[in-house]
This record gives structure tokens, sequence and C-alpha cells, in this order.
């Protein structure tokens, strides 16, 4: 066993023996190991968070005709340290009447729920946190207890933005879960397991060729259960000024902001390895290195795709992002599961190959998506545009009521 | 006492304290939390006993929906909703020494009863439960079918309810 061919065993083997080395038993040192490697899986996520701020500011200025950054080191590649650094040097202020414990819970909650994902993500062929065999449910599963840090944040802190915030939070996050569940379940039914190592093992053919409607709902839905553009209601800036996070103040909106970023490299990471092959490539077995520079690279990508949408599209009202799951997603992806199940079985009882099935599958996928947009599209045309004006105000004239000085508003 | 009984311990504590406190608090957002913890607590149990599947299902069906959808509903109202009054009425005697004798009934059967044991059953070393074998008794005639699917069947009961509730029934007759 050398460090090239198994690296996690390899550092955990000379880790106990280290230990061993000054009197410490076998089993000690194997927790020392698991604590150390978490510890270090966490803090490596989190400052890597510092390069994708940049990378973020940097393309979506470009997108918009700007230099993004370009003052603090080339290219301005250490705006993020002297962010950082300065925001651990501000003030914390807890509003009045906010709810202490629940206020001071609701960031580290929201940081904790994207750092768990990464325990059952797969690495490389031998560097993984744990193989659970319940490891999507698991990560759905945590996806909600973020789901809870933004209800906390929003309630303790007093405010009525932040409430609507929350609120706006909740039903989005429900609502995206059903769809994106679902797109998880034709991966499952293709490998027959919940394990994402499994998953990563089965995939000689990339799930996405297989089932690339399928990928397109899971990246959709990931994206509005993190809360980015167009789906960032929850904090919508224009309506809300700040949404749920905004009584929170200096290292405290640092996690907001750190798990905004990291789950959505996340989310990038689960499309890389749910559909995209994981570390699959060639020589990555041999070499578990390269596995992670493929994952890192294919991550990346989706990364990219989704931080150039987020610079390209307009924000959703709410009743369109309401009606674009229940309606559109949902259904789409029912017929999907359905047709995936049908048609697989079918065809492996026809014993067709796997080059041959995947192909049909991608024609069919492809053609649902096709249909589903023509369906929608002949809706919307028909239908006519509801008008959603409120009655006409008066802005800021002196002769309005609300702004008579001692009116009381 | 094994690592395994100190945590259990430790786990079981903080389930039954929470749990007290999701009746004893007076804010009820906070005895939606205390709720959310305590069932936190029962998804810790089901990780000890090497059942990551339940555990997992605990937390998603009940944190995930059930107290999203409480904390939600909480929030919907209109103030706090901090309860001042006392905390029992009279009769809180009458009750104690009627759940205490309960408490008592209930332990004495089941100490005399010779099926049950107290010393720990070893878990069966394979890697987590069988999912597969859960799966398949659901749908086995001679399993659970009956059962999962009349439970399916009031599911959608239910559902079917729930979105005529919603529905507009002046906007859709006219």
């Amino acid at each position: 066993m050398t460090f090239w061919s198994d690296p996690d065993g390899f550092l955990g083997n000379w880790l106990i023996h280290l230990l061993a080395g000054i009197g410490i038993p076998a089993g000690v040192a194997q927790a020392i190991g698991y604590a150390l490697g978490a510890a270090i899986l966490a803090t490596g996520a989190l400052l890597f968070v510092l390069f994708l701020i940049w990378l973020e500011r940097k393309m979506i200025g470009r997108v918009q005709d700007r230099l993004g950054p370009n003052r603090l080191g080339p290219w301005g590649i250490f705006q993020s340290v002297a962010d950082m650094l300065k925001i651990f040097t501000k003030e914390y202020i807890t509003p009045t009447g906010a709810d202490k414990v629940p206020y001071n819970l609701a960031p580290i909650l929201t940081v904790a729920a994207v750092l768990m994902v990464w325990a059952v993500v797969p690495l490389a062929v031998t560097v993984y946190g744990v193989d659970l065999n319940v490891g999507l449910l698991f990560i759905i599963a945590v996806g909600s207890l973020g789901e809870m840090g933004i209800l906390m944040a929003g309630w303790g802190s007093n405010n009525k933005y932040a409430l609507l915030g929350a609120f706006r939070a909740a039903a989005q996050l429900l609502s995206y879960e059903v769809p994106m569940v679902l797109s998880l379940l034709i991966p499952v039914m293709l490998t027959g397991s919940l394990s994402m190592n499994k998953i990563v093992m089965q995939q000689d053919i990339w799930y996405v060729l297989y089932a690339p409607l399928a990928a397109f709902i899971f990246l959709i839905t990931s994206i509005a259960e993190v809360g980015r553009a167009p789906f960032d209601l929850t904090e919508a800036e224009s309506e809300l000024v700040a949404g749920f996070n905004i009584e929170y103040s200096g290292l405290k909106f640092g996690m907001f902001f750190v798990a905004d970023f990291l789950h959505s490299f996340t989310i990038s990471l689960l499309v890389a390895v749910i559909f995209l092959g994981g570390w699959r490539g060639p020589g990555a077995e041999t070499y578990p290195l390269l596995g992670f520079v493929y994952l890192v690279i294919k991550t990346s990508l989706v990364n990219s795709l989704i931080i150039i949408e987020r610079a390209s599209l307009p924000r959703f009202r709410i009743d369109q992002m309401m009606d674009f799951t229940w309606k559109v997603l949902t259904p789409v992806i029912l017929i999907l599961v359905a047709l995936t199940a049908l048609l697989e079985k079918t065809m492996v009882m026809v014993g067709l190959g796997a080059w041959l099935r995947t192909g049909i599958m991608f024609i069919v996928n492809i053609a649902l998506l096709f249909i589903a947009d023509t369906v929608v599209r002949g809706h919307l045309a028909r239908r006519p545009r509801p008008d959603v004006r409120g009655k006409e105000r008066p802005v800021a004239r002196p002769e309005n009521f609300f702004s008579q000085p001692g009116s009381g508003a | 006492m094994t690592t395994l009984q100190i945590i259990f311990l430790i786990i079981a504590a903080i389930t039954l304290v929470s749990a007290c406190l999701v009746v004893m608090t007076r804010k009820i957002m906070h005895a939606a939390l205390w709720l959310v913890l305590s069932l936190m607590g029962v998804a810790m149990v089901y990780a000890t006993l090497q059942s990551g599947f339940y555990a997992v299902v605990q937390i998603l069906v009940y944190i995930g929906a059930i107290s999203t959808l409480i904390i939600f509903a909480v929030m919907m109202t209109r103030n706090v909703m901090e309860d001042v009054g006392p905390q029992s009425n009279r009769g809180w005697g009458l009750a104690m020494v009627g759940s205490l004798i309960l408490f008592a009934g209930f332990s004495t059967v089941l100490l005399t009863w010779d099926k049950v044991q107290t010393n720990l059953l070893e878990i069966p070393a394979i890697n987590g439960e069988n999912i597969q074998m859960l799966g398949l008794a659901l749908v086995d005639p001679m399993g659970f079918l009956i059962p999962f699917e009349v439970a399916s069947v009031l599911l959608l009961a239910a559902l079917v309810a729930a979105i005529f509730l919603t529905s507009d029934i002046k906007r859709s007759r006219s």
C-alpha cells in the first residue's frame, strides 16, 4: 500500500503508527484519525469558499462587462481574504427582542447542514468520509436541517423582513424538495442502491446520458434549494432588504454568506457525483488523486454553469416560482420516473446492450422535454396574462397623508 | 459501563428533557424547537442501534417535514402566543398519582414477564440493516402489503381533502 494507490488508508496507517509510538492504543488512534479527517475536510471546504467567492465575483463581473475584484494580489485573488479578516473585526449586534438561542444557533446550523453533506460524498476511489448505505436519503435529510436554520434565523431576528424571508424559504424549500427527490429516484433505480459509492461505481456510462432530463431537473431544484438566482426570493434585495439574514452582522452574517457559496459548490459536487460519474475517468482507479482531479474539474464545470446562470436570469415572482415546481417540474418528473421504470425493465427483458438502452432513454428524455415545453408554452399563450398591480398610490408627494409630519405614520 | 451505554444515557437524557420542555415551556415557538431536539434524540437512538435508515427517515419525515410545518404554522399566528396563566390546574395531584400508579403497574407487569431481559443483545455485524428486506416486506402479500396500501389510500384521501379545502369553490362555480 503506497500513498499513490490508497492515500486515505496510507495516511490512516501512518497516523496509527505515529500515535502507537507515543503509547496511544489503536482504537483511540483510529478515533483521532476520524476526527482529524473530518476537521481537515470541513476546514478545507470552508477555506475553499474564499476562492469560490472570488471566482463568482470575477465571473459575474465579466458577464456584466466589469473587471470584478482587481486590486489585491494577482487578478484580485486575495480580495476575499481581506474581506474575511475585515468581517472578523465587525461588531455583533443583537436586535432588541431577538429570541437569543435560535438567533445565535441559526448560522451554525446552516453551515453545519452544508458541511454534513460532504461526509457521504466519495471524493476518489478510496477516499470518502463514510459509505452510508442510505447516503442519498442522508443528503436530503441534512438539507432539511439547513431549512430549520433559515426558519430559526427568520423567527429569532424579531424583524418583519426576516420573517417574510423565512416564510418564502419554507414554502420554496418544501415545494422544490418534491421534484428533487423524484429526480434522484432515477439514479437510485438504475443503481439499486442509495449508497453514493455504489452510484459512482455503477456509472460506466454517466447517468446524465441515460437521464439528461432528470439531471437537468435535479440541477434546477438544487439551485432552488440553495436559494440562488433566479430562486433568490428568500433574500430578494428589492423586496425584503436582505431577507432572513437582515439582522445578522459580523461573523454571524459571514456564516450565512459562507454557507450560501459552499452550498452552491456542494450541489455542483452532488450533480457531478450522481450524474457525471463522480471521480471516474481514465486511470482514476489506480491513482485516486487523479480521480479527485477529475471530480474537481467536473464540479467546477457545473459550478461555472450555476454562476453564469445566476448572472443571466432575472428573479422569479413568488407565484411563478410555485407554479413552476407544482405545475411543470413535478408532473414532468413523475412521467419520467414511470417511463424510465417501464422502459428499463422492458429493455433489460428484451436483452438490449447498455449503450443502446442509454441511447433510447436519451431520445425519450429529450422528446419528453420538448413535449413538456410545447405544452407549457401553449398553455401560457392561451391564458390571459394576470394583472398583478395593486391600486395606484402616490409616491412621496407633499399632500400625501403618510409623509406629513405628525400624522403618526 | 461501556462507551455505548454512556452515549445512550446522554441521548436519552437529551430526548426526555427536551420532551418535557415541549409541554413546559411558555412560548409555543420554543415548544416547537424543543420538539425538534427531542425528535433528533430519537434519531440518534436509531443511529446508535446501527439503524441508519430509520435515523435518516426520522430526520427527513419528522424534522424535515412535520416540524417545519408546525413551525411554519406557528409563525403564521399573529403574536408570539406566550402563555401567562398558571401552567397546571387543580387536578395536578390526582393526575400525578394516576400516572405514577400507571407507571408502577406497567413496570411490574414488564419486570415479572419472563420474556423481558435487561442484558444487551448483540447487534448483527452486517453493515447497517438490510433495506432490501424492508422494501420486499412492504410489497409482499404475506408481509405488510395491505397495511402499506391502506396507509397510502388514507394519505391520498387526506391529500384530496387538503386540495378541496384550499381550492376557491366560489370562483370555480361562476
